[in-house]
């Protein structure tokens, strides 16, 4: 790779071969507007915005798509590539519904952003927009078509990260459109409800599907009793989505923002989080112990089961696999069992009157609290799930003022969680913590990594690998002696797709594999604040880590509310009786 | 033959790489008719491509129909030679003939009137396509034996 | 008299259609060492003949000194051009000479595999058209190792554009890539890919056989060598006709028109329509207009609100639709002077729209987007009242 000269704006800058003019401009902190790019995302030149004047051209190239060449002069703010920028701007408004009182996305919308800035004070193109009816079939995402500006950031998200192509261009000219197979409604067709298209969207086309007016409602009523939980992640998004820098954490205020909301008790998912590990690790356990001692069929490695859009991405690609899948509910679902059970039993409120609500970083556990299987304790686990974004919203809706809060913390009884529950928000996570209680349950002893911190399962590369060698077990685990547990982590469905075509093939080493739908895991999923971005991930993630060493409690085994949820109410112990008929469940095959 | 069998057959012959899905679908849409959800979603499933990426990749080109057509598609050109030359009588004739409007199917699934951009034979129009038979200097009455022709040779009565 | 004329014309040219045996030929041109071959073609000036008029020689060029494992040879058969039919003309009487032409540049690129990429349209040309290219394939065995086949379109006009063809090709969406890479180092697969017009590759093999010094003395200065017309609309003569270079409009006017010609469009609808004041200083080439061989005839009974409106759908519908520009203006440009027609809007939005234009010409991600605007323009400045009223 060589060293190319050019000028931006007749600034001198040096860059490799290869570098984007929107890459050389970045570097001189020359902002030039863009729409269809996306860090994340392959690079598609379609919306046009990003045009820059180069020296010696007639046409304007698009700065995002064009390679650097050495003398390159580029004009980034000259009267021709202004007029090309607002012209393109007043043509994307031309055919955008934009509705922006009504829309979800208003305040937060790029193509608002942009027709602030660049866009004419008096657009004189016609309204071309097309008023079609959104798709409200599923349970996660709204697709409104009208407010659709085909930049294909969606189209690209679905195929490139998640490999599941679930939406696509159609047609073309004028009808070209993003679709879905023969425009069928999302909830039938392969959608995982991931939102990392929503979370990419530029514009008001793809949304959650918002529940916070029934919230508001059920908050309101005096006759019913509103439980909440909050996911790992949304401590460590919520600041952003409330104007503050990526990777600040906010678990107190949050705790006394939601009882400010009004809701009646506030939990923690994170203590069904702990509740999962000593589940699914024992379940671990036991399908080794089949395996190795050879006593019964189990299948390995065992899959865990926290990510609702990895579970449907199963159901769709890869449905003989499913008995690799942890039994266990995820958390939100495990909260919501025993929010009707075991907090009613000890608050003494009648289950149907109790309405259990989760904060979620996720569009897919809408979905997942929606599935007719999760509702074992005779009501649905969970009523309604909102997004980090959506809690911001009612935050800001109550007047809250939200950095005046104080810290306080969660109700007992379902609260109380470990560090170990917070890093099922980064991916790697649910891992980690697993290993960390696996390994105590068997040794004896704790991991032998220093200040408990399993580097080798964290980090952002696709899919990472690690081995563990057990020795020096305690009696019921002579078994394992010099076994060397092999696991794996994968993080967005492109690169589970990976580890499935292996499992598949019968070539997978490990004993136990982590997915997490999302990119990042659950810090950047589909109900986080937007944008995400690489770095943004990794802010979050730090967030995540910082929480973790900053509790006291760093192991889920430890959480001495999961000592007392045992002996009380769980009383034929992890996997028995009635943890099997309350916190784990099945899943089935889907076209 | 099934849908199955008949992709199967359409794979074989194009290969069963990303760079031969034009063909089989070509292949496909002469053999089958229109790609409907059923051929489209064995054409990803044996291809190993998503659905929804097959879907869009046919309704970018006018001729891989996705929507329902008849046994005999009627293109008629629309360019702004065919158009100097009065396409538009010969395209009223054969409405009138067939009994539907532009964009639609006989009853008896037998033929599709369409109107498509430039064929190619600006200095003989008006032309129409019928499937792959290109044909040149109609007029209204032309037009409508030729259709009255295929009718005739497929048996079916008026 | 008129014919006799063009007759004469077309005898001095001759060279598309002219009767000569491929085999023949292919096996002298063969014997030239590729960077003699780009030199003669460098020495023709043969610039491209598909409309956008790039060199020849360069293309190969750029082609033959790419790295690659594979490399391609494309012939573009996607004739779409409202007006243009030549391509189907030639691939239908001298098959064999397409072919050499492909030869030969494989020879001087090293390609080893080519195809057709023949527009749906001509489906019904196929069959034929592969039995020449077995025979073809089979003849050539001993002497290069080159084999072509055919690939078909299914009825999208911007396929025409070298990278939305090569995106067909491969089994996609025909929408234009970003530029570049350039085909001639990442084309088809990713491979290094030369992508010529049906005439340019017969104009290549006439070139070997009759040297690049006769094609640069047809034409003019700027625009050498002949180049096949397609001329239709009102005109007592439509037809396939290969002339110089170079003539000016009012001479072709003279050649072919009905006596009452008040307009000519050049190069189809994303080409230029001329008023009959401009006849006389129109030049058919690079110098004046330069088309894909379009040649459209109007009379004074023409409404050329009719013909506009009748390019602008087409555009609407034969946009890829991912690029703002094209997707939206086009529509716009459609809309726009179906409002003013209608007295939805005032005539003054035709500003807006010409307003507009400008940046559907330099900020389209491809030609189609990018000449869009040709016939706008040039029809909304010479026939206004048309249009308004």
């Amino acid at each position: 790779m060589k060293k190319m000269k050019l000028y931006i704006d007749n600034n001198e800058v040096e860059v490799m071969e290869g570098t984007t003019i929107l890459e050389a401009a970045q570097g001189l902190n020359i902002t030039i507007p863009t729409l269809c790019h996306h860090e994340d995302l392959c690079i598609a030149g379609n919306c046009r915005v990003c045009v820059v004047e180069v020296e010696g051209s007639e046409m304007l190239s698009a700065a995002c798509a064009t390679p650097v060449s050495t003398g390159m002069r580029i004009k980034t703010n000259s009267l021709k590539v202004r007029d090309s920028r607002r012209t393109i701007i007043d043509m994307l408004l031309s055919e955008h519904a934009g509705e922006c009182v009504t829309c979800q996305r208003s305040g937060n919308c790029e193509l608002q952003t942009l027709a602030v800035l660049y866009g004419s004070p008096d657009n004189h193109l016609m309204d071309i927009s097309i008023k079609t009816e959104p798709d409200r079939s599923s349970s996660s995402i709204i697709k409104d078509d009208s407010k659709c500006i085909k930049c294909q950031r969606c189209v690209r998200t679905c195929q490139e990260i998640q490999k599941i192509g679930a939406l696509t261009m159609s047609g073309k000219g004028e009808h070209a459109k993003v679709s879905t197979f023969f425009e069928l409604p999302l909830n039938t067709v392969v959608c995982t409800n991931c939102g990392q298209c929503v979370i990419r969207c530029p514009t008001g086309a793809l949304v959650e599907r918002t529940y916070i007016d029934e919230v508001w409602d059920v908050i309101g009523n005096s006759d019913v009793h509103t439980v909440v939980q909050t996911a790992p992640a949304v401590r460590v998004g919520l600041g952003e989505a409330l104007g503050h820098d990526a990777g600040g954490r906010f678990t107190g205020q949050m705790v006394s923002a939601l009882r400010k909301l009004g809701f009646d008790a506030v939990f923690d998912t994170n203590f069904t989080a702990d509740l999962t590990i000593i589940e699914e690790g024992s379940e671990l356990l036991n399908r080794l112990t089949n395996v190795i001692k050879g006593s019964g069929e189990a299948l390995l490695p065992m899959f865990t089961s926290c990510s609702p859009g990895w579970i449907k991405f199963i159901e769709h690609q890869f449905p003989h696999l499913l008995g690799h899948l942890s039994t266990c509910k995820s958390p939100q679902q495990m909260f919501g069992a025993l929010a009707k059970t075991r907090w009613s039993e000890k608050a003494q409120i009648e289950p149907e009157k109790i309405s259990s609500i989760s904060i979620m970083p996720c569009t897919a556990k809408k979905f997942e609290a929606a599935r007719p299987e999760m509702n074992d304790s005779g009501y649905r686990d969970v009523d309604y799930v909102l997004t980090t974004r959506e809690l911001a919203k009612m935050i800001k809706q109550a007047g809250i003022d939200f950095d005046k809060l104080d810290e306080s913390e969660c109700d007992s009884l379902l609260g109380k969680h470990s560090g170990a529950a917070v890093i099922f928000g980064a991916t790697g996570g649910v891992m980690e913590a697993a290993i960390r209680t696996v390994y105590e349950l068997v040794t004896g002893r704790p991991v032998p990594f220093e200040n408990l911190n399993i580097t080798a399962v964290r980090g952002m590369e696709g899919i990472r690998e690690a081995t563990l060698r057990i020795e020096g077990t305690v009696e019921k685990y002579n078994f394992l002696e010099g076994v060397e547990l092999k696991v794996a982590v994968a993080h967005g469905l492109k690169n589970a797709n990976a580890i499935m075509e292996l499992v598949s093939q019968g070539s997978a080493p490990w004993h136990f594999v982590e997915v997490m739908a999302c990119p990042g895991g659950c810090l950047s999923g589909g109900g986080q604040p937007i944008p995400t971005s690489p770095e943004i991930r990794e802010a979050r993630a730090r967030a995540i880590y910082e929480e973790d060493e900053s509790l006291p409690i760093r192991k889920s085994h430890e959480n001495p509310e999961i000592t007392r949820i045992y002996e009380e109410f769980l009383t034929d112990g992890p996997c028995g009786h009635k943890s099997h008929h309350l916190l784990h469940t099945h899943y089935t095959p889907r076209r | 033959m099934s849908i199955s069998l008949s992709v199967k057959t359409a794979i074989e012959e194009s290969g069963n790489s990303r760079e031969n899905l034009m063909s089989v679908l070509q292949i496909i849409r002469s053999d089958l008719g229109t790609l409907s959800p059923a051929i489209l979603t064995e054409v990803a499933d044996q291809m190993g491509l998503s659905r929804a990426d097959v879907y869009g990749t046919a309704t970018f080109y006018s001729f891989l129909e996705t929507t329902p057509v008849g046994k005999y598609s009627i293109r008629i050109c629309r360019s702004i030679s065919c158009d100097m030359k009065n396409k538009n009588a010969v395209r009223e004739a054969l409405e009138n003939h067939l009994f539907i409007k532009k964009g639609e199917t006989t009853k008896d699934g037998m033929f599709t009137l369409t109107e498509t951009n430039c064929l190619g034979h600006c200095h003989e129009g008006p032309v129409m396509l019928v499937n792959d038979e290109i044909h040149t200097e109609l007029t209204p009455d032309s037009a409508v034996k030729i259709i009255e022709e295929i009718r005739i040779r497929e048996g079916v009565d008026e | 008299m008129t014919r006799e004329r063009i007759s004469k014309m077309q005898e001095k040219v001759n060279l598309i259609f002219s009767e000569c045996d491929s085999m023949e030929l292919l096996e002298q041109a063969l014997k030239v060492e590729p960077q003699q071959i780009l030199k003669m073609l460098l020495t023709s000036s043969l610039r491209g003949r598909g409309g956008a008029g790039f060199l020849t020689s360069l293309k190969w060029k750029f082609a033959s000194e790419a790295d690659g494992n594979r490399k391609f040879v494309v012939a573009n058969a996607d004739e779409g051009e409202p007006g243009t039919f030549k391509d189907r003309e030639i691939l239908d009487k001298v098959p064999c000479k397409v072919l050499a032409g492909m030869a030969i540049c494989a020879h001087t690129i090293g390609a080893r595999e080519g195809y057709i990429y023949l527009r749906g349209e001509y489906n019904y040309m196929k069959k034929s058209l592969q039995q020449k290219l077995d025979e073809f394939n089979d003849k050539i065995k001993n002497m290069l190792d080159f084999t072509i086949s055919i690939k078909s379109g299914s009825g999208a006009y911007v396929c025409g554009e070298e990278t939305a063809l090569i995106e067909s090709m491969e089994g996609k969406r025909g929408e234009p890539r970003n530029k570049p890479p350039y085909p001639v180092t990442e084309g088809y697969l990713g491979f290094p890919t030369v992508v010529n017009n049906v005439e340019t590759l017969v104009y290549v093999a006439m070139i070997m056989k009759h040297g690049a010094a006769h094609f640069a003395s047809l034409g003019t200065e700027k625009s050498k060598g002949a180049k096949v017309f397609s001329v239709s609309g009102d005109t007592p003569i439509p037809g396939i006709y290969e002339l110089e270079m170079g003539m000016n409009l009012a001479e072709f006017v003279e050649l072919f028109g009905d006596g009452d010609t008040k307009a000519v469009q050049v190069g189809g609808a994303s080409g230029f329509c001329v008023p009959r004041r401009k006849f006389a200083e129109t030049i058919i080439g690079f110098e004046g207009i330069p088309t894909g061989g379009s040649m459209m005839l109007f009379n004074s009974s023409r409404s050329m609100y009719n013909v506009l409106h009748n390019y602008l759908e087409f555009f609407c519908e034969e946009s890829c639709g991912q690029c703002t520009p094209c997707r939206v203006g086009c529509q716009q440009l459609r809309n726009g002077i179906e409002a003013v027609k209608q007295r939805k809007l005032p005539p003054s939005h035709l500003d807006v729209l010409s307003k507009m234009t400008r940046t559907m010409k330099i900020a389209s991600k491809c030609g189609l987007g990018q000449s869009v605007p040709n016939s706008f323009n040039s029809i909304v400045t010479s026939f206004k009242e048309e249009i308004i009223y």
